[in-house]
């Protein structure tokens, strides 16, 4: 209840921070859009950066770092530091003169001017409303599901399909409102204030959270030193020797487990007494979840009973252990070889498969903070939900393989942050400065920004790889990721510090969510009803009501979106900012090649959004996490398949790439074979010095 | 002074790429892995690099800059 109190105290906050602001509005649309061009340096760099800093900045980062080690600052945080900035330098100041001296609002204002073309908007506008939509439910869904993970057990009877905690769907539905009061009333001058005051909030608690985490863990050098005992890969961006010993050594433990699970529950050919049984469980030490399930394989190889199961039925085995889907037809060698943990993988695994740990440990679940058995307290609390499941996960899979961060990877992963240069919510953020000179700040201070919040949270999630609670591990093998940063604090620090990072976490999601519903209001309003209902039908009262039901209405759709949970959502996150980046070569020509053409832009973003739609399908839609375009090995050119490790040696390249150089060689090429625009259109945006 | 800040930027983005600690799991200060505090510094650098940009190839006069009224 502790947690609820302060989340709820802070959702009051903002609110009350959202009607002090919406009392300096002045009523007109240019101010409710635009703050009429009024915001100075520090609350520029503090809503440029809260927008650009999502969910993924603190339980995303933790989240990666968790999975993959600390490369992922590298790939991820301080590349941005480096592309970010050159966005602002070498776009949005030259946008904000234009738009100061044109009097845009919105991009395709802006391409309607620039490229001569009144049908770009119609091609464009479902573009970017589409590109933006997943990165809003990614907000949505993740606000509730924070939420949800950390009120767990808040309540003595209600809620128990969640435990006990608030609903994602009611966390989701209350934080899309208080977005929604904040941004309706205060508009762009609101949007600003709130993402100065959760900039601050999400930035400070990041740091605290660092380190009460890393005090409890027995201090800075302990925490790290434990991971370069037991997962040194974590710390760099190969597999140390070691690691990869440890897994095959997990894995053919896997193996056997699979191999006597499948014998006596599937095919019934084993079965041991209960005298067998008995000597099995006093020859197994340990006490783990599924211990007896141990010392029987154990006992099971021990005596020869393995050895009665063809290599057919071995394969099958592993497919069933590991939840994947049987292939359809039987390959030709199903018989022949017995599968690696890679050709496993190759199976998709069944949609849910882990919810079967509700009924395995039905007896288990319960109110998290009630005694399993009052007379005997050692036995615990009663699990939740999530921990069946997680018991189920780390019981039942194989172990993950270790695997490293390919250099060509890490190469290319530079052209996602680009994707700044075309983000519509921060054009408009762009347009709000007060002068060239607000542009200053942001340039230089977001690389630092950047790194006070991720280099703590890279550390801590490279620590949860190691931290041990109570003499075991913290995390069994599959946690889910983006969960640990939010499980480590509730785990080892007081209620109150969850609760003040769960105001955190719910700040950097705020500070995304309400530039993105703004704009995407400021763009059906200005883009559509404004420019197709001519400019004189409405006078500027009816433009702000028109935004503001264009906001309540891309609110509520977002979230009866979210409501249905789509798979693979939080992958579609790469994918978005993706498709932003691959139009990062029309913003740039736009502003900077006097020769390109309306016929080169448009052949710009066909491409575009073709090689995106493409390769999004190759990727199963977004379902193989992974997904590279190989170049080098059997063929020249491969896409990651399904469960593919790709060897060393082989080159890989994040798909943004190939969009980028797509997008860019149509662009030029069609361009230089079109007529020009005209001399008065380049008058206009490039005027002689 | 815009080729030195422009051959700063591209120096920044050929050293982000990191040639030296890819397999180096050293602990710096007792706990800050190597490849970390290296990817730090080039945010720090990437901070300066920008410094300078702003103050000597600033791409916007002052007489075009006054406030937007």
């Amino acid at each position: 209840m502790i947690q609820l109190t302060i989340i709820s105290i802070y959702l009051v906050l903002l609110l009350i921070l959202g009607i002090f602001s919406s009392r300096l509005f002045k009523g007109t649309s240019k101010d409710y859009m635009l703050a009429s061009h009024s915001i100075g340096p520090f609350l520029l760099l503090m809503s440029i950066f809260g927008t650009t800093m999502t969910a993924f900045a603190l339980v995303g980062s933790s989240g990666e770092a968790y999975k993959e080690g600390i490369g992922v600052y590298g790939m991820l945080a301080s590349s941005s530091g480096i592309i970010h900035s050159l966005c602002f330098f070498v776009l949005g100041v030259k946008v904000w003169t234009l738009g100061k001296k044109y009097g845009y609002t919105t991009q395709i204002q802006f391409f309607r001017d620039r490229l001569e073309s009144d049908k770009i908007g119609i091609l464009l506008f479902p573009i970017l409303i589409g590109l933006v939509i997943p990165y809003l439910l990614i907000g949505v869904m993740a606000s509730g599901a924070v939420v949800n993970s950390v009120t767990e057990g808040a309540f003595a009877t209600s809620f128990a399909h969640y435990d006990y905690g608030i609903p994602p769907w009611l966390a989701s539905l209350v934080i899309c409102g208080v977005v929604l009061v904040y941004v309706f009333f205060g508009g762009m001058r609101g949007t600003a204030w709130a993402n100065t005051f959760q900039t601050l909030v999400f930035m400070v608690l990041g740091v605290v959270t660092f380190y009460i985490i890393a005090e409890d863990l027995g201090g800075l050098k302990a925490a790290s030193e434990a991971v370069v005992k037991k997962n040194p890969s974590k710390l760099m961006r190969s597999v140390a020797p070691e690691d990869q010993a440890r897994y095959e050594k997990s894995f053919a433990q896997w193996t056997t487990m699979a191999k006597y699970n499948f014998a006596s529950k599937k095919l019934k050919s084993i079965s041991l007494t209960a005298e067998q049984k008995k000597e099995a469980y006093a020859a197994f030490k340990p006490r783990m979840p599924n211990w007896k399930l141990k010392a029987e394989t154990i006992f099971a190889k021990k005596n020869g009973l393995l050895k009665q199961l063809s290599i057919a039925q071995i394969n099958d085995a592993y497919v069933w252990q590991d939840d994947r889907i049987p292939p359809e037809t039987i390959p030709e060698d199903w018989d022949k070889a017995e599968l690696t943990h890679e050709s496993i993988q190759q199976y998709p695994r069944k949609a849910g498969a882990e919810t079967a740990g509700y009924k395995i440990f039905a007896d288990k679940i319960g109110h998290p903070k009630k005694l399993m058995d009052p007379e005997n307290p050692k036995a615990g609390t009663f699990w939740t939900r999530k921990k069946a499941r997680g018991v189920y996960r780390a019981t039942k899979w194989a172990p993950d393989a270790p695997h490293h961060l390919d250099p060509w990877k890490f190469l290319t992963y530079l052209f996602v942050p680009l994707s700044v240069g075309m983000f519509p919510h921060l054009f408009q953020h762009w347009l709000t400065a007060k002068s060239a000179s607000s542009f200053k700040l942001p340039v230089v201070a977001h690389p630092i920004f950047i790194m006070i919040v991720w280099v703590p949270c890279v550390l801590v999630g490279v620590w949860a790889t190691s931290a041990e609670l109570n003499g075991r591990a913290m995390f069994p093998p599959h946690f889910p990721p983006n969960a640990v940063l939010a499980s480590m604090v509730k785990m080892i620090t007081t209620p109150v510090l969850t609760g003040f990072l769960t105001a955190g976490i719910l700040a950097a999601i705020m500070s995304s969510l309400d530039s993105q519903f703004l704009c995407v209001g400021t763009i059906f309003t200005e883009d559509i009803v404004v420019h197709y209902g001519g400019k004189n039908r409405f006078n500027d009262k009816q433009i702000i009501v028109i935004a503001r039901l264009f906001i309540i209405g891309i609110v509520a759709l977002t979230y009866f979106f979210s409501l249905f949970e789509p798979r693979h959502v939080f992958t579609l996150g790469v994918w978005c900012f993706s498709g932003f980046s691959s139009l990062f070569p029309l913003i740039l020509a736009a502003l900077y090649w006097k020769r390109l053409t309306k016929a080169g832009a448009y052949a710009c973003i066909i491409t575009a959004i073709s090689l995106w739609l493409y390769l999004f399908t190759m990727s199963d839609y977004a379902a193989i996490s992974n997904f590279t375009i190989n170049f080098g090995g059997e063929s020249f050119v491969s896409f990651t398949k399904p469960g593919q490790q790709i060897a060393p040696g082989i080159i890989q390249t994040m798909p943004v790439m190939t969009m980028i150089f797509g997008s860019t060689l149509a662009m030029i090429l069609v361009s230089l074979v079109t007529k020009p625009p005209r001399q008065e259109t380049l008058d206009r945006f490039f005027p002689a010095k | 002074m815009k080729y030195v800040i422009w051959g700063l930027v591209l120096l920044l983005l050929v050293l982000h790429q990191d040639f030296w600690f890819w397999d180096d799991a050293t602990l710096l200060f007792g706990f800050m892995p190597i490849g970390l505090v290296y990817h730090a510094g080039i945010s720090v650098a990437a901070a300066a690099t920008w410094l300078l940009a702003t103050i000597y190839i600033w791409p916007v006069d002052v007489a075009e800059d006054a406030p937007v009224s």
